[in-house]
């Protein structure tokens, strides 16, 4: 088996795995990141959302083979001490139910106020459509990722 | 944890009991449920399930900082959150000095660690606070000797005993003593007006590890030398193995070996055992055991197997057909039945009968099924997400033939239940399989294993006949055909029962080879939407107003001496005005639609207003007012967060939730092809209590049943025509099509 180099939460990390693993299960088996999670496998509910080079990707369908010296973030990596704004403002309004998509919706959100850092409801809906919530907290991850909003503007 | 039992005190007519910890504190046992009211039962009948002394505990260290091992598991209702906040209460210790822990199941020592039902607050609300304020009183007792006064003179508030000379001892200062102490009986509990920390705002406890990603839930469990398992069912439902082929599997790098299991499940069937309400499959499936959990998945799609059925398997339309010929035909079980149903038809100026149609429909925890099992000749642990824990270990005891007392369940947070974690399949798989291969092991599902091999919410039909006469409901008659198993026994007894002189709820079932089973709210969750849409119809046919209809009917049913009513005329009266009046109804604006809906179930009145308006042709839910009658809300972020998400959980599945067959193989395979709501689809949910001293009752269901109603009876409003037919957005989609053409 091939071995792979990888940039993970600003840590270099070597790995073997067959060329067409995706990143969701060299993360979840092999790193013990299991903040990332496994929900459909074909990019549609989002569960799995890293972000590569800053960018909310769906870690199920990137195969370890295609990633080069790109830096990998986790749910685990995207702040020292869990004080995103985005982990507070889910935090100061009780977001969870099961809690199981949350890691994806904050990556996916990290990555959506970065290129966006005022966005309007709408925009924050659309942005946000890709994520599946079944226990439909959807309410309230909308009034977090607006709050994460104005404490990072 | 070590206890040492020589410091034991029990009395037999207590609930309660104490010992020392030999690492210095007051471990406090209790039974959640022997201290229930004698009525309250659970709401499934789980045979078999041992009852016994102890079901949770509390532990207070000597520094004075309380951990509540929560006993039930938590599948998203916040009950890890909102039960131990109950015994903070009474016990009265500041919630920030107090650690809330899953308790594991313990087989010997605990009773009905259930999440089903919305049963659980309900059922454990008088335990809770005896356990709290008995614990306070032994406390207060402790430290009362200490000072050698009458313990009837000293106080606690937050966690500090005060005598009257104003002395003070913190419950960590006399943890020691207190477990000496016989255990008091008949202490007195809280009023309301004196709660501080019932009824105010508590975080889910679990809100750190969730948002920075630590292992919580089942898939994320691992031990040294863990194998990973993927199993191939059959791809249809009615189908059996035949003959299957390994060799591409075994070259997947990773794959350990390729076995079958089955014969453990069929034994334990051939013995006349069942697994409580649905059929086990017991073919034979192909295990694929892998080194990590791409190699299983992976190995498990180069299987090449060949599956026999020795009859016709069903599709969709034949499914159709079969509930269509129940309803037409005339063999039915009557469920209730009040007057002479009959003779008010025949004597109406008018009957009106429709018929409404769902589909089966997955349940799509987004956490897959999943679970962990070692097979030791020592014992046998599982652990992993399972909303029965306890009837999972007694069926796996039977299964392997192990003493219960081998058996070890712990409990992982769920990465969702909505029923499908009530039923332990995964579990016998997992320990049928671990106990081949003598090694530890994770059995994983995709999706697509999630959602084809199901235990679905059945198809069912619903055919509603009303009479009117002289411009009142004379008649109602409901008539359910249903696959496999129909409406529980309480459900004949829910609105309109008692409001109606001439009532009848009858009942057919088609016995499918497709498994079905409970589904978030069971059969109210489409019955809800069924009935409350009829009951719009009547209300124009009577020229009411829909909300007006129903709180003259409610009239009938106050004060009912009918014990076998479910709901309360009273309460429910209650709720609708406050949805009415917080929901604005008639009183939409320009282009805005409302419909209105009500429903008790779970012990819970809740009634919804809903409001859509048009976007590209298509009826758009843009908000929905829901009114609540939970009695005291024990936390209210998590009270409205359950609220919520069962409004939208039941709008989504009415909109979209489709799944299909063809020869016995489900059409519909994951999100690609499956529809669940998505953010940018959902209203603004708002959400009203209706304010009482009442015991609480249970959150997560009650807020489904009526949302697919509220919508039905907006879009209506805004169409002209009804919808008779879950998903609603098949004939949305069309109706576009129509005005575009």
């Amino acid at each position: 088996m091939p071995t792979y180099n990888l940039k993970i939460n600003g840590e270099l990390v070597t790995v073997t795995a067959d060329s067409d693993t995706p990143l969701l299960w060299i993360l979840r088996d092999k790193l013990n990141l299991v903040g990332t999670k496994f929900g459909c496998g074909i990019a549609q509910c989002g569960a799995c959302t890293v972000h590569v080079d800053g960018v909310a990707t769906r870690s199920c369908q990137l195969q370890i083979s295609l990633i080069d010296k790109e830096e990998i973030t986790t749910i685990e990596g995207l702040s020292k001490d869990g004080n995103h704004p985005l982990q507070e403002a889910w935090e100061e309004v009780d977001v969870p139910q099961c809690g199981y998509c949350q890691a994806g919706q904050i990556m996916t959100a990290a990555s959506f106020l970065k290129e966006n850092p005022n966005p309007t409801t709408q925009e924050i809906r659309e942005a946000m459509h890709g994520n599946l919530c079944r226990c439909a907290s959807y309410n309230r991850i909308e009034k977090a990722v607006a709050k994460a909003a104005t404490k990072m503007s | 944890m070590s206890t040492q039992e020589n410091n034991l005190t029990f009395s037999r007519r207590n609930f309660l009991r104490t010992s020392a910890l030999a690492s210095g504190g007051l471990l406090v046992g209790f039974n959640l449920f022997t201290a229930c009211k004698p009525e309250a039962k659970p709401p499934v009948d789980i045979a078999n399930l041992n009852f016994n002394d102890f079901n949770a505990f509390i532990k207070i260290a000597d520094n004075g900082y309380v951990t509540i091992f929560s006993p039930n598991p938590e599948i998203g209702q916040g009950v890890k959150t909102s039960m131990p906040m109950i015994i903070a209460e009474e016990l009265d210790i500041e919630w920030d000095k107090v650690t809330v822990a899953q308790a594991p199941l313990d087989t010997k020592n605990y009773v009905r660690q259930l999440a089903g039902g919305s049963q659980s607050i309900r059922q454990g609300w008088d335990a809770l606070r005896q356990t709290g304020a008995t614990t306070k009183q032994m406390l207060i007792n402790a430290a009362a000797a200490k000072w050698g006064v009458e313990a009837s003179t000293c106080k606690a508030s937050k966690a500090v005993i005060t005598n009257e000379k104003g002395e003070t001892l913190g419950y960590g200062d006399v943890v020691k003593e207190a477990a000496t102490i016989d255990v008091p009986e008949n202490v007195a509990l809280k009023k309301p007006s004196e709660y501080t920390i019932i009824g105010k705002d508590a975080v889910n406890v679990d809100i750190n590890k969730i948002t920075t990603g630590k292992p919580l839930f089942g898939l994320d469990y691992k031990e040294e030398g863990m194998l990973y398992a993927s199993v191939l069912r059959p791809p249809a439902f009615g189908q059996t193995l035949e003959s299957f082929d390994a060799s591409e599997a075994k070259k997947v790098n990773g794959v350990i070996d390729v076995i079958t299991i089955g014969d453990k499940v069929r034994s334990f069937v051939d013995k006349g055992k069942s697994n409580w309400t649905f059929k086990l499959s017991t073919t034979d499936k192909v295990v694929v055991i892998a080194q990590n959990t791409w190699a299983a998945i992976k190995g498990k799609k180069a299987i090449k197997a060949t599956w026999k059925s020795d009859k016709e398997l069903e599709s969709t339309e034949y499914q159709e057909k079969v509930l269509n010929n129940i309803l037409d035909g005339d063999k039915f079980d009557v469920r209730r039945e009040d007057g002479n149903v009959k003779n008010a038809f025949a004597q109406a100026d008018k009957v009106i009968e429709r018929t409404y149609h769902s589909p089966f429909l997955p349940h799509n925890c987004l956490e897959p099924m999943n679970f962990f099992a070692n097979v030791t000749d020592e014992k046998v642990h599982l652990i992993g997400p399972v909303q029965t824990p306890e009837f999972a270990a007694i069926v796996v005891a039977d299964m392997l033939e192990r003493d219960i007392n081998d058996i070890q369940v712990d409990m992982t947070r769920m990465g969702g239940g909505f029923g499908r974690r009530l039923y332990g399949d995964f579990v016998y798989e997992a320990a049928e399989i671990s106990d081949k291969i003598k090694k530890p092991v994770k059995v994983i599902s995709t999706r697509e294993d999630d959602m084809t091999t199901g235990i679905y919410r059945p198809a069912i039909k619903y055919r509603i006949a009303a009479s009117i006469k002289d411009g009142e409901i004379t008649g109602y008659h409901l008539k359910e055909a249903a696959i496999n198993d129909n409406m529980y026994g309480l459900i004949p007894h829910f609105f309109p029962a008692g409001c109606i002189p001439n009532f009848k709820v009858s009942t057919q079932n088609y016995k499918s080879d497709v498994t079905t089973g409970a589904w978030r709210a069971p059969y109210t969750n489409f019955l809800g939407y069924a009935e409350q849409s009829f009951f719009d119809e009547l209300a124009e046919e009577l020229g009411k107003d829909p909300v007006q209809l129903r709180l003259e009917l409610l009239q009938k049913v106050k004060g009912t001496a009918d014990k076998r009513i479910q709901y309360s005329g009273e309460r429910m009266e209650n709720t609708i005005k406050l949805a009415a009046e917080k929901g604005n109804w008639g009183k939409a604006k320009e282009g805005v639609y409302q419909g209105f809906s009500a429903y008790y179930s779970h012990n819970t009145h809740v009634a919804e207003v809903a409001e859509i308006e048009f976007k590209d042709g298509l009826p758009v839910v843009t908000k929905v007012v829901a009114a609540v009658d939970c009695g005291i809300v024990v936390n209210p972020t998590g009270a409205i967060n359950q609220i919520q998400g069962g409004v939208l959980d039941g709008i989504g599945h009415a909109m979209y939730g489709n799944f299909s067959f063809e020869n016995g193989k489900p059409l519909n395979k994951n999100f690609d092809t499956y529809r669940l709501i998505r953010m940018n689809e959902t209203p603004q949910v708002e959400v009203h209590f209706v304010e009482n001293e009442l015991s609480p009752t249970g959150l997560g269901e009650p807020g489904l049943p009526p949302a697919g109603g509220a919508v039905a009876n907006a879009i209506y409003k805004a169409y002209n025509s009804r919808l008779y037919s879950q998903p609603f957005i098949k004939e949305l989609e069309a109706k576009k099509t129509e005005v575009k053409s």
